[in-house]
């Protein structure tokens, strides 16, 4: 029985690693459709990454320890996060390891060293990008974390397993707080991850850059760490979504045949979810930096909101 | 429909209206204010329609019809025709920085549920909890109209806490009696027709819609 529960989760992460790319390329080649190019294959990131890996690293002379450390420490945050999240059944045996607080401290962790790295070096980009991530990070966690406070409150726990649950047996539908934690959470996802009305994941002008600046100075494996992280990041925030507010689908029981099938339903969600947030990212320009206090103000304001409603409406 | 689910319908909606009193509170844009506006008034409109269901009051359906006529057509026309007569285009200025504001209306928001707390015990209505939000629509109309310079946009926020009135008639007492709720509506009618009528002379004298142009009828200094 134990046993069985550890290769779901092994499963599980291996799907996370190996999937996350190819959700990438999806989500680029829907880009490319609505914008009327050609699109590269769906396995171009897989061909990316084996190209960085197989090159060789540039370090600058003066690279600390940080610098080397934080792709790996990066890449194994992420991985921990995986573990915990909910995707393919709730009966996780990792998942008692950190609930959904934990999770965000686990991506605050990745973010913290990545800032670090970024300054490490003393490349003017670096520093800026660093500046410009933390100033988007102290805006989103909070507001990250006042979601995940209601959706704890209206399923009465914070272990992702349990919220899971609680929301798959459908005692919590229809209720205004997890509306405003949903809507929330989309626009802090869209922070989080990086994407366009934040941030633009394919931009090659620096000085518009927030998270590629700060690991512009990366090269060879770090850089294809890095990218993977950054990938698995995306993946995990829309199966985290799933996880939160559409668990149906994801087996209840241990039975391979229902695995399976939850690791077909949650492919068909994220598929789903990439349309939706390309959708998102064609209809929406990138905001000035100093406008991003507005957006990630009115995430914040949403999830008040659903605390707020939670209290005075349920 | 069971009284759970037209009590859950309800808070939905409730919660939706406090939404668009805030999208109100912090858009910048006089057109999509224009637009948030009518939604707000289909949201009311919908939950007027509900209550009047489930509490089996007939006349409630009238007063929805009246605001679905009024507020989700007649009034946003009028603002719509205004606006492009006196071509208002710039984005709408206001007085305090957008976070802040919504910060601000947060409060707004604790401090209604704070005061309505006690009120609504006394209540055995499905609608009580939704109380505490039909006021702090009111307060956040209020806001608004203190926020902003622009004299289309407080008329909004007026408008907008007249919305939250009659959110509060309807949640706290299943609705006013018809008369009133037909003056009401005709206030608000004849008060939309003046409000043009002033807008235009007040762009002829001062060649703006901004309040502050209207410190210069000091005397003196």
């Amino acid at each position: 029985m134990m046993l069985g529960r550890l290769v779901t989760e092994l499963l599980q992460v291996a799907l996370l690693v190996g999937a996350a790319p190819l959700f990438v390329g999806w989500v680029r080649m829907l880009k490319c459709w609505t914008q009327g190019r050609t699109s590269a294959s769906l396995l171009q990131p897989y061909r990316d990454l084996a190209k960085l890996f197989s090159k060789d690293v540039v370090l600058a002379e003066n690279a600390s320890w940080i610098f080397r450390f934080t792709p790996y420490l990066v890449f194994g945050t992420t991985i921990i996060a995986g573990a915990v999240v909910p995707m393919l059944t709730i009966n996780l045996p990792l998942a008692p390891i950190a609930d959904v607080i934990v999770l965000v401290g686990l991506f605050a962790i990745a973010r913290f060293f990545t800032a670090l790295a970024g300054m490490d070096i003393g490349t003017a980009f670096g520093g800026m990008g660093s500046s410009r991530e933390m100033m988007v990070a102290s805006l989103a966690e909070p507001a990250m974390l006042m979601a995940i406070f209601t959706v704890s409150l209206a399923n009465k726990s914070t272990s992702l397993s349990h919220i899971a649950e609680v929301m798959y047996s459908g005692q919590s539908l229809l209720k205004p707080s997890l509306a405003f934690a949903f809507i929330a959470f989309i626009l802090i996802t869209l922070a989080e991850t990086g994407r366009i009305p934040v941030d633009n994941p394919s931009t090659h002008l620096e000085l518009t850059m927030l998270h590629e600046a700060m690991v512009l100075e990366y090269s060879g494996r770090h850089l294809a760490l890095i990218e993977w992280a950054g990938m698995m990041k995306l993946f995990l925030f829309m199966a985290l979504g799933s996880a939160l507010f559409f668990p149906w689908g994801i087996a209840i029981s241990d039975g391979p045949l229902e695995i399976a099938g939850a690791g077909i339903i949650i492919l068909a969600k994220l598929a789903a979810s990439g349309i939706v947030l390309v959708v998102i990212e064609t209809g929406l320009a990138k905001m000035r930096l100093f406008r991003l206090t507005e957006f990630l103000g009115s995430a914040f304001l949403m999830a008040t909101l659903g605390m707020l409603s939670f209290f005075i409406l349920e | 429909m069971n009284l759970q689910i037209a009590a859950q319908i309800n808070s939905f909606l409730a919660a939706f209206v406090l939404l668009t009193a805030f999208a109100m509170l912090v858009q910048k844009r006089i057109y999509s204010l224009i637009h948030i506006f009518a939604w707000q008034g289909l949201l009311l409109s919908i939950n007027t329609a509900i209550v009047g269901y489930v509490a089996n009051k007939h006349h409630l359906y009238i007063s929805s019809i009246m605001t679905l006529s009024l507020k989700v057509f007649v009034l946003p026309y009028i603002l719509h025709v205004l606006v492009v007569r006196l071509k208002i285009r710039k984005e709408v200025e206001t007085l305090v920085n957008i976070p802040m504001t919504m910060l601000i209306g947060l409060a707004l928001v604790i401090f209604s549920y704070h005061l309505m707390a006690p009120v609504s015990e006394l209540s055995h209505l499905i609608t009580k909890s939704t109380l505490a939000i039909a006021l702090a629509t009111v307060l956040i109309g209020l806001l608004m109209m203190i926020t902003r310079k622009h004299a289309v946009t407080q008329i909004i926020g007026f408008l907008a806490m007249e919305n939250g009135l009659f959110f509060a008639a309807t949640s706290a007492t299943y609705g006013m009696p018809l008369v009133v709720e037909l003056g009401v509506a005709l206030d608000v009618l004849i008060a939309a027709f003046i409000f043009g009528i002033f807008f235009f002379h007040i762009h002829t004298t001062f060649d703006s819609l901004d309040v502050e142009q209207m410190a210069k009828l000091k005397e003196g200094d």
